[in-house]
């Protein structure tokens, strides 16, 4: 039995510790916010965080996640209204929208710890998102507005 | 074929160039020969026992004969990869620059968003392919082995300053039984290890310490 909690509420999941978290999240608790790309830490889209830092649950073991938080894309908000996700839907970021809870995710974890981050540090912290649509300009965009960064 | 006299002189200039030829790749050899010859090659993958340098009587050349023999390991991919002199780590034999492209960040483990620990777990994926091991991070910029000669290497490795404030003992201990060091051995999914076994590496490191420390000359290759 591995006892974690998942946004904010203590879980205890009968599976092997060596499961991926991200089966975990939607197999067993039905969390399919979280997406499975390519079930090898190459693309960003099972992108959740583990005590606040950004893994891929789609690699991570639930061992480790053992005694720990988790917080997916359900959790990141009561409402769906976090900063990102407001600027997501003011600037129509996704085309697809598989990538996007990976995105987002990935820039929440930015935005918590560099409040007002550089075009720099924005590409430098997703760049293991991938987004096969192409919509990163907007996703910079959505991160600057959530940061109150005004675009020039 | 050296019937001829005149064919027998192409030999001997044929012989001599390949003497001279092996002289300019195997100068660590030449100098271990000085102190009373170095002990015999070995497969690529494999590396010559610390006791074999036994052989070279004179403490300092094989001080140098030994440094020479771990710089094998040093230099191989699995390991120098992870010790670049830039922002970026490298991956596989070619020393291509990692993919996805993340950057060393401030503390050696990556930045927000994309830490190493984001992806590499503390063993390998073999279904994934994601290599793994305890505290999986980049060797700190003073580290850098990319590029650098044996001599650097050595020079680097016993300087406190470049090489984590450590002592010679602790330098052996580390490259004896360090177990993000002893993923080398163990890459995981078909990915060639580096030479030998780290135990080995820890004698020669360690007969390397107890012989002088001494290290290669620049131009010294293994």
């Amino acid at each position: 039995m591995i006892k974690l909690k998942v946004n904010g509420a203590v879980r205890e999941l009968d599976v092997d510790p060596e499961m991926p978290l991200l089966w975990a999240l939607r197999d067993v608790l039905g969390l399919t916010g979280t997406k499975y790309g390519c079930g090898q830490a190459q693309c960003g889209a099972c992108s959740v965080h583990l005590d606040g830092e950004v893994v891929r649950s789609c690699v991570t073991p639930m061992r480790r996640a053992a005694g720990r938080e988790v917080t997916t894309i359900e959790g990141l908000s009561v409402d769906g209204n976090h900063p990102l996700q407001r600027a997501w839907c003011e600037l129509a970021v996704p085309q697809c929208g598989f990538c996007q809870a990976g995105q987002i995710m990935t820039a929440a974890a930015l935005l918590a710890s560099n409040p007002k981050p550089s075009d720099t540090d924005i590409e430098r912290s997703l760049a293991g998102n991938l987004c096969r649509c192409g919509t990163y300009l907007r996703i910079r965009a959505a991160v600057k507005k959530a940061a109150g960064i005004p675009e020039e | 074929m050296c019937h001829r006299r005149e064919a027998r002189g192409r030999c001997a200039l044929v012989i001599a160039l390949v003497a001279l030829a092996c002289g300019c790749t195997r100068r660590e050899s030449g100098e271990a020969r000085k102190g009373g010859g170095s002990p015999p090659q070995v497969p690529a993958g494999e590396l010559r026992s610390a006791e074999s340098f036994a052989q070279i009587g004179d403490r300092a050349e094989r001080s140098r004969a030994l440094f020479a023999e771990a710089s094998r390991v040093f230099l191989h991919p699995r390991c120098v990869n992870c010790h670049p002199d830039g922002d970026t780590p490298h991956q596989g034999m070619d020393q291509s620059v990692h993919d996805p492209p993340v950057v060393r960040g401030p503390d050696d483990k990556g930045v927000v968003g994309v830490q190493c620990t984001s992806c590499h777990q503390d063993h390998n994926l073999e279904l994934a392919r994601v290599p793994g091991a305890p505290q999986w991070h980049l060797a700190p910029r003073v580290m850098a082995w990319v590029g650098k000669s044996p001599h650097a290497i050595c020079e680097q490795m016993k300087d406190p300053a470049r090489n984590g404030g450590r002592a010679l003992a602790q330098i052996v201990e580390h490259n004896a039984h360090d177990p993000l060091v002893a993923w080398g051995w163990n890459p995981g999914h078909d990915r060639e290890p580096a030479p030998g076994t780290q135990e080995q590496l820890g004698r020669l490191i360690a007969a390397w310490v107890e012989s002088g420390a001494e290290c290669p000359s620049e131009g010294a290759r293994p």
